[in-house]
């Protein structure tokens, strides 16, 4: 027992630079993959919030349905099949048109896979807001556009933050599977690592070591962000014992 | 004086069910005007179809002799002149006290932020809410919210003021401080169409009161005559039911 905890120790000693250049990078791609994802999620989410109307005219009608149909496919088919498909497929596929390197292509990946789980946390956040935030946004002359923006999807991130948060926490370990296209992420350095002396069980133990620091970091960070955004913004009275009175 | 709103063979279901039932119905500038009459009666839908929440199915709404239905009227231009203040209050839950009543004038009326800031001012000193600029509506009571939701809705200069049952939800004992507020707009002359089962408001501060039932307006007039001398026995029944109670 203790033999192995030396031999760990001395891997860390010995190979912590590349265990480092590793954990970089996986925050780099996760980091970036999932505020992306969010925007992505934010697009495709509003636009799948939006009801056929009946005051709506034919073309619209049309233009409506296809969008949907178009956002269903991407999403079935990114959430339905495995990120290291996705990822092996996608980097071969579009490397003669890019030309791009492997860091590259894992942000685009994380991002687009990512996009498609947030446009569905994006639209139940939506869907969970009260619809007398969006009469009393139409009543005021609101457009739908101003509605959406200024008042609705406010709510709805911050409603669904919980689930955004967990996003970034998946992306942290779920970018290990990029090392199949060779992204030099943490998992593929410690692999590295390990073979190059043979001694995976050790190696591998600095790894998840590594792994469940940031993802326990990362968590109770926006466990104290969540706690904030509960909290309202000025330090005004919960209560109010005596009533402003009306001036007429 | 000229009608700002004219309604005419107004129509409206809900798959089967008639919610209204050719309407005819007019507002004149300065009327306060009470709907009453049982839930499910349409006196809500009625007020929705007017600034649109709901479309109609049939009938004509002209306002200033323009029909809001043809189809290129522009909406949300129109909603800005009918004001809406709603039974759930509805205030931004995502913005303060001072916000709910800026967002719309700088937003949809392109005021600048001074002016729609003092206009707010103005209003929620008014509607005697001028010391929770800061507060969030989560923080408000329910009677609160209700003043800042009128407020928000002034802040807009509305010709019409639409009232959707706004005491409905109140605790009865915040229910005057609002109808207050009402009372004071009511005598400063602003035109109004409230929903209501506040009696005692509709006797004592409207101009008209109008009794629907089924979906078509059964008896309309001056409320001295509709609450002393009922000609419609539906009224009469409905409104003996309020006096027991």
């Amino acid at each position: 027992m203790a033999e192995f905890f030396a031999k760990v120790l001395e891997i860390a000693q010995r190979y912590w630079p590349l265990f480092w250049a590793g954990t970089k990078v996986t925050l780099l791609i996760s980091l970036t993959g999932t505020v992306i994802g969010l925007v992505i999620g934010l697009l495709v989410g509003s636009v799948r919030a939006v009801k056929v109307e009946p005051r709506d005219s034919l073309g619209v009608r049309i233009g409506k349905r296809l969008v949907h149909a178009l956002t269903s496919i991407y999403i079935e088919v990114f959430r339905g099949t495995p990120m290291i498909v996705q990822s092996v497929f996608l980097y071969y596929l579009l490397k003669p048109v890019f030309n791009w390197k492997p860091v590259t292509a894992g942000i685009f990946i994380v991002s687009v896979n990512t996009g498609a789980y947030m446009a569905e946390i994006i639209r139940a956040g939506i869907q969970s807001v009260d619809p007398g935030q969006t009469e009393a946004a139409r009543s005021i002359g609101m457009t739908s556009m101003q509605t959406m923006l200024l008042v609705v999807l406010p709510q709805a991130v911050k409603n669904s933050f919980p689930a955004i948060g967990n996003e970034f926490v998946v992306n942290i370990k779920d970018t290990s599977v990029l090392s199949a296209i060779s992204v030099t992420d943490l998992y593929f350095q410690s692999i590295g690592v390990g073979g190059s002396i043979f001694l995976f069980t050790q190696t591998m133990a600095i790894t998840a070591s590594i792994y469940l620091v940031l993802t326990f970091t990362t968590t109770r960070i926006l466990g104290l962000i969540e706690k904030r955004m509960g909290r309202p913004r000025s330090s005004f009275p919960a209560s109010q014992t005596v009533p402003g009175n009306p001036t007429f | 004086m000229e009608n700002i709103i004219e309604i005419r063979g107004l129509k409206k279901h809900f798959g089967q069910l008639e919610v209204l039932n050719d309407i005819r119905f007019s507002v004149a500038p300065g009327e306060v005007i009470c709907l009453i009459g049982a839930s499910g009666s349409g006196k809500s839908t009625l007020l929705r179809c007017i600034n649109l929440l709901e479309t109609p199915d049939a009938g004509e709404i002209l306002v200033h002799g323009q029909n809001i239905l043809q189809g290129r009227m522009d909406v949300n231009h129109y909603r800005t002149q009918v004001g809406m203040v709603f039974q759930s209050f509805n205030l931004f839950s995502n913005m303060d006290v001072l916000k709910n009543c800026m967002v719309g004038q700088t937003r949809v009326l392109k005021r600048n932020k001074e002016e729609a800031r003092q206009k707010a001012l103005f209003f929620l000193e008014k509607v005697g809410m001028k010391d929770f600029l800061g507060a969030s509506p989560a923080q408000l009571s329910g009677g609160q919210k209700q003043r800042v939701a009128i407020a928000r809705a002034l802040c807009m200069d509305p010709e019409v003021l639409l009232f959707d049952e706004p005491t409905s939800a109140l605790d009865p004992e915040m229910v005057g401080g609002v109808l207050e507020v009402m009372k004071g707009l009511a005598k400063e002359g602003l035109t109004m169409i409230v929903v209501t089962h506040e009696m005692g408001f509709a006797r004592d501060v409207s101009t008209r009161v109008v009794f629907m039932d089924k979906g078509i307006i059964a008896e309309e007039g001056a409320p001295q005559d509709i609450f002393q001398n009922p000609q419609n026995p539906r009224t009469r029944e409905f409104l003996s039911r309020y006096i027991q109670a």
